[in-house]
């Protein structure tokens, strides 16, 4: 099990080759891909989908947003390094959305599948990018890590939560099309594929 | 026993079950002017914590002008020295120059585009007010002037590995410090006209360094980190080598903005962790620099700019919280244990977070801001 301080470099590594080395981003998300950090995850069931009543459909009816409504939004993002979603993997669960309608505030917890999980910060990223594109801009976006579910959680939080350091990953092009990949609900062709076609 | 109402529980009893409490409420009554004595003590801290004022003195702040021409979010706006002018710059890879018409209203005078290849993170105007300097996350920073009639990029600065996220002139016109997320600060010398040589690159901070801001008027830096700390820097005249002389630790996340005071003996900062500090210079070494004051409960959330003002020293704050707030130090307080309160707070000054808030150098009631949403507001501060 690697320590704290050694992983903190891991992940930085990532944002690192990601940011300013194209050949360094593929040969790296290459290496991840083929030898899994987890091989085999724990999947869970999908939720049904949510019942629409009538008084939803009444555009009368002034409807805050929930977390329900946060969860369907995120739910279906993929993971990088398996073609699964963030709920089957229980990356996310609606129970760790907190929506506060009154002051703006919108915070989302996320667990990584494994506490060593070197792909944290690219799905919290997703998580973020998927609600910035989604919610009004009035939304105060919040994206951590479930407290005590991995090794470099406050580094982990710190970065999501810097919107200088997330806006400038969103003008890396490499970077926002592994992003967009995660977040587009579309039957998509694995990420291990879609490098080799980009190589 | 015979108890005799107090004026209060006169309007409670209105039962005579109710009355029963009187008879031993009334007695302790008498010892109320007392209670206030005892009173449990104030938690001790190492040097005061300000908590927020309950009853602000109001002074105002009035909305002078909306100018909104940027594409997406406003990073920075910076005034010109003369303060007719101020530049500003953002998301959409453009700067700006705003000047007044005739009709006393603000109006976007100049565009400056291609300069960089992504966003324009800050802009800084030379002491003279000839040059104009731009950081941007392509990791260049541009410098440009106006001799041939129209703004023009004359220089290119290259050097940092990553984003460059500040830039700052020195007083005397020597110096521009940039830094990047590449946890290096940069000096650079001006040698000749649009000759740039690189004097310095420290590396000191051990995280991405978010602003650089030269003392008021010595060669002394400041710079300001993701690794929570402010460094002081300067040069050692025997070896001409630039030096960090002073580290100040406090904050508890990211400081993202550090501004001096007039006299160059205090800073204030404001972080990640929604407070400010004040930090202030020890009697006779350059050397030791501590915190005297710590103001939070004022904040919601990160605070992302600040900036004190050298003809009324109030201090003005941009917060994530979308909110604009005006401090001024109480007077009469200690020096080494001073007091500031909040005197206005404009909770909803723009619909998104607040980037950035600048001072006029010359008319010091007036104030710029700009925000996330895209809009650069004017203000006009009218005192109690």
């Amino acid at each position: 099990m690697p320590t704290d301080g050694n992983l903190i470099p891991i992940f930085i590594a990532l944002f690192e080759l990601v940011q300013f080395d194209i050949w360094g981003v593929h040969i790296f998300l290459k290496m991840r891909l083929e030898q899994l950090e987890n091989q085999n995850p724990n999947v869970y069931n999908k939720t049904t989908d949510r019942l629409i009543t009538a008084e939803e459909e009444n555009d009368d009816v002034v409807d805050e947003f929930d977390s329900r409504e946060i969860f369907d939004l995120i739910r279906n993002i993929t993971d990088p390094e398996h073609p699964l979603t963030l709920e089957q993997l229980h990356v996310v669960q609606e129970s760790l959305i907190q929506v506060d309608n009154a002051n703006n505030s919108i915070f989302v917890n996320f667990t990584p599948t494994i506490p060593h999980c070197s792909m944290a910060t690219l799905i919290g990223l997703s998580i973020r990018v998927k609600l910035l594109r989604c919610l009004p801009a009035r939304f105060k976006v919040r994206v951590e890590v479930t407290k005590g579910t991995h090794n470099a959680e406050n580094s982990v939080n710190k970065q999501l939560a810097d919107k200088e350091r997330v806006a400038a990953a969103l003008e890396n092009p490499h970077l926002i099309q592994v992003i967009n990949q995660c977040i587009s609900n579309r039957k998509r062709v694995s990420l291990s594929q879609f490098f080799r076609l980009n190589y | 026993m015979t108890v005799r109402p107090t004026q209060r529980s006169k309007n409670v009893i209105k039962s005579p079950i109710f009355s029963r409490f009187v008879a031993l409420v009334s007695p302790l009554s008498t010892f109320a002017p007392f209670w206030h004595v005892v009173r449990p003590p104030r938690p001790l801290f190492n040097h005061p914590v300000v908590v927020r004022d309950p009853n602000p003195k109001m002074s105002k702040l009035e909305p002078l002008q909306t100018l909104c021409k940027h594409t997406g979010r406003v990073w920075d706006v910076s005034w010109h020295p003369k303060g007719q002018t101020f530049a500003s710059c953002g998301e959409d890879k453009t700067i700006r120059i705003w000047s007044k018409d005739s009709d006393s209203k603000w109006s976007n005078k100049v565009i400056l585009t291609d300069g960089h290849k992504r966003t324009i993170r800050e802009i800084a105007w030379s002491p003279c007010g000839n040059y104009l300097a731009s950081a941007s996350f392509d990791t260049t920073t541009c410098i440009w002037d106006k001799k041939s009639g129209e703004f023009e990029c004359n220089a290119t600065l290259e050097g940092h590995e990553n984003e460059v996220k500040s830039v700052s002139w020195s007083k005397s016109g020597r110096f521009l410090a940039t830094c990047s997320r590449d946890k290096s600060v940069w000096i650079w010398e001006i040698a000749e006209e649009d000759e740039y040589d690189c004097a310095a690159v420290l590396s000191a901070h051990t995280q991405d360094v978010k602003k650089v801001v030269w003392h008021p008027h010595d060669d002394i830096l400041a710079s300001a980190s993701y690794d929570n700390t402010v460094k002081l820097f300067k040069e050692d005249q025997s070896d001409n080598d630039w030096v960090c002389f002073a580290t100040l630790q406090g904050h508890e996340s990211t400081v993202w903005s550090i501004s001096w005071d007039k006299t160059g003996t205090r800073i204030v900062s404001c972080s990640d962790d929604a407070t400010l500090k004040i930090w202030q210079k020890g009697q006779n070494t350059e050397e030791t620099w501590k915190c005297v004051c710590t103001m939070s409960g004022y904040h919601n959330r990160t605070i992302y700019d600040v900036s004190w003002n050298h003809s009324s020293d109030l201090i003005a704050t941009a917060c994530g919280d979308d909110a604009i707030r005006i401090f001024k130090e109480e007077e009469g307080g200690d020096l080494e244990a001073p007091t500031f309160s909040q005197v206005t707070c404009i909770e909803r000054a723009h619909a998104q977070d607040v980037n950035c808030v600048a001072w006029n150098p010359l008319l010091s009631d007036i104030l710029v801001s700009c925000s996330d949403d895209g809009e650069i507001k004017l203000w006009k501060f009218i005192p109690e």
